[in-house]
């Protein structure tokens, strides 16, 4: 038991680690992706090719003069960009990052927590998230800030309404609520892709909109509100906004990577005759791998989708992504009934 | 009306098809317009580290020549300031002393030529007005400072060193020189 | 162990109703209903009813909540726009929560059970959850969810009115 205990304490503490690590990172793929799309160099002085920039955004950052507006709600302020960065930290829990491992003869699976309800979980917190958005652009007094964070809110309950029913069909497919359950069944080339195409799109599409990433950005659009619910922030509060908003990528990308293309599966694993942990560790090579890939994919339609209008997005969720979804819903059943009966 | 170019498109109001009406395969044209651009050449110059090539007859810094025997060609005849459309150009002139014919070739010479970098619009009209070919424009490029003074420039900077003579035999040719005073 | 959290969480949750109640801004009054819902969610979990603690955290904390904190950032309430309530709405106000109250006390007095040490069962994970909702209370649960469409149709027909009405105008 306390040998179980100490390895999940080192795994929270290596997810953490990664976690803040890729995020951080991704800010300066984000730079060097949008410069390449626009055929410019990027950044590329702070060590070889500007791989130094994320700390150096980071020492900037902290010391920035941390100010707070004298008509602000001075603790909900501070409170605000706290809850958007916990809340994102929290979700990794219960991703499976790879499989079964043996260590000094203790199997363990790379899963901070194979909870029941893993999905739900996810939901949960994603939809607690909006909280520091809100909070913080109510505190801050500013029109401009409570604009996007109504903006961000009402966005946020539209589109977890189209992304639950998505998820619902897979969880029908898999047949548990597990993340880890999930991913066995998806072992051996069964991605749930190439069975719920429809699922994919709009999940994809929601997880978009519950990002706040481009399209679907307007909650902190500067051209009509300046910085949108970060306006008054500045110094390290600003840091925590935007670092939770490149953790929500990186865990919606393990969230895509897991629910549709099979985590840390790989095609042909069981023929390449390995021992187990080196399966092990390749999975969890390759499920990185897919996540850089979407965090990459993410961040190339940024740079290629203009914004949407505030009654498009709306239309958008309300009239299209959730009637396809309970289609997709009805759908799935009937075909899991037929193929029961036949 | 007629359209200059070709790429102009009239705007229909036609009704969409389905294809285009759930925007996916325009929205999978764009991604994929985009990803051609990750792999183009990039159009970065990364000045100071390389620099762009300019042509012998770019139009930079101005220098004020001396003649073969380093003798200041201009006689402060006002010309260039005449023809300068930013008016960044000023002078004052003095008649030269005796003693001072190794100085200056004419009797008449600027005592101060001040040209305001920051007027300055880098056409080449001065050079083109000057009878004396004194003034010339270069492939210099003028630095940036901080304090908008340093930005006039006296003749410290603009009268070449004797012992650095500037080459401007690419942008005099005898074309140009001949064309100058068919004009005149 | 777990009978301390229980009341850690316990006190934790009547401090923030108490602050829910107490506080003069509306916009601190529903931060403080939510922070009461996440304890109740602790005590759900307690409980071991995962999928209660879940659903509890995504309908009331995260849907319904969000959608409170929505209207009332944008009513901007205040002091001096706070209706204020006649003397004799306030009498039944009181006289019937204290009913309520009685009520509760005695059905709690009448059923003696320690609330610290509820066994733990396993009926609020997922699947033994959903097999009793499916066989035993199936009747119950599906006239429920009659009851959520009908609120629903009965929401989408509100707003359709009122988009005739105002076409209507328009015209």
């Amino acid at each position: 038991m306390s040998t179980l205990l100490i390895i999940k304490t080192v795994l929270i503490l290596i997810v953490f680690g990664i976690t803040l690590g890729i995020a951080m990172y991704s800010t300066y793929l984000e730079r060097k992706v949008a410069a390449f799309l626009q055929d410019r160099v990027g950044p590329d002085r702070a060590g070889p090719w500007g791989i130094l920039q994320p700390l150096a955004d980071g020492g900037k950052m902290f010391f920035k003069e941390d100010f707070i507006p004298q008509k602000s709600e001075k603790w909900l302020f501070i409170l605000g960009p706290g809850i958007a960065m916990f809340v994102a930290c929290m979700t990794s829990a219960v991703i499976p990052w790879g499989g079964n491992l043996t260590l000094f003869g203790e199997t363990f699976k790379l899963q901070v927590a194979n909870v029941d309800i893993g999905i739900l979980y996810i939901l949960g917190f994603l939809s607690i998230g909006v909280y520091g958005i809100m909070i913080g652009g109510w505190a801050s007094n500013n029109k401009y800030s409570l604009y996007g964070a109504v903006r961000a809110s009402s966005q946020m309950i539209s589109y977890e309404l189209a992304m639950g029913l998505s998820i619902l069909a897979v969880i029908m497919t898999s047949g548990s609520l597990s993340l880890g359950d999930i991913v066995e069944s998806q072992h051996g080339g069964q991605w749930n892709v190439f069975y719920q195409p429809l699922a994919f799109l709009l999940f994809i599409v929601c997880a978009f909109a519950e990002c706040n990433r481009a399209p679907f950005d307007l909650a902190e659009c500067e051209t009509e509100l300046i910085g949108g619910y970060h306006t008054e922030y500045s110094s390290m509060k600003l840091g925590f906004y935007l670092f939770a908003e490149y953790i929500n990528m990186f865990i919606s990308s393990a969230i895509i990577s897991v629910l549709f293309f099979g985590g840390y599966n790989f095609p042909f694993m069981d023929d390449l005759g390995l021992s187990e942990n080196a399966i092990t560790l390749i999975g969890v090579m390759v499920f990185f791998a897919k996540i850089t890939f979407f965090i990459f994919f993410f961040m190339w339609v940024r740079w290629t989708l203009p914004r949407f209008r505030y009654d498009q997005l709306m239309h958008l969720g309300w009239k299209t992504l959730i009637p396809l979804a309970i289609l997709n819903l009805m759908g799935t059943g009937a075909w899991l009934i037929f193929k029961d009966q036949f | 009306m007629k359209s200059l170019t070709n790429r102009s498109k009239a705007v229909s109001n036609k009704k969409m098809s389905f294809l285009e009406r759930i925007y996916l395969p325009a929205i999978i044209g764009g991604l994929f317009i985009t990803l051609k651009h990750l792999f183009k050449r990039r159009a970065t110059v990364k000045w100071p580290d390389e620099e762009r090539p300019r042509s012998d007859v770019y139009r930079g810094r101005h220098v004020l020549k001396r003649d073969e025997n380093g003798a200041e060609r201009c006689t402060a005849c006002g010309l260039c300031a005449v023809a300068c459309p930013a008016e960044a150009i000023t002078m004052t002139s003095m008649e030269r002393k005796k003693g001072e014919e190794g100085l200056y070739r004419e009797e008449k010479y600027a005592s101060v030529y001040e040209i305001n970098m920051l007027r300055c619009i880098f056409c080449g009209l001065c050079e083109e007005a000057c009878p004396k070919e004194a003034i010339f424009l270069t492939k210099e490029l003028v630095p940036t400072n901080y304090e908008r003074e340093n930005f006039i420039y006296g003749k410290d900077k603009l009268v070449e060193p004797v012992s650095k003579r500037v080459d401007v035999s690419k942008r005099q040719t005898l074309e140009v020189v001949s064309k100058k005073y068919n004009d005149r | 162990m777990l009978s301390y959290l229980f009341y850690i969480l316990g006190g934790l949750t009547i401090f923030t109703a108490l602050r829910m109640i107490l506080a003069s801004n509306p916009v601190h009054s529903v931060l403080y209903l939510i922070a009461t819902f996440f304890l109740i969610s602790g005590q759900y979990l307690l409980m071991n009813a995962q999928f209660l603690f879940i659903v509890n955290l995504i309908v009331y904390a995260g849907a319904i909540m969000v959608l409170f904190l929505f209207v009332l950032m944008l009513l901007n309430l205040n002091k001096e726009t706070e209706p204020q309530k006649s003397i004799k709405s306030k009498f039944t106000m009181v006289i019937s929560a204290g009913i309520l109250m009685i009520t509760l006390l005695a059905a709690f007095i009448q059923n003696q059970h320690d609330p610290a040490s509820l066994p733990l069962t396993d009926i609020g994970l997922v699947k033994n959850l959903g097999r009793v909702l499916f066989t035993n209370y199936v009747v119950p649960f599906e006239i429920s969810s009659i009851l959520f469409l009908a609120a629903m149709v009965g929401a989408v027909l509100v707003g359709k009115q009122k988009n005739e009405e105002m076409e209507e105008i328009n015209e």
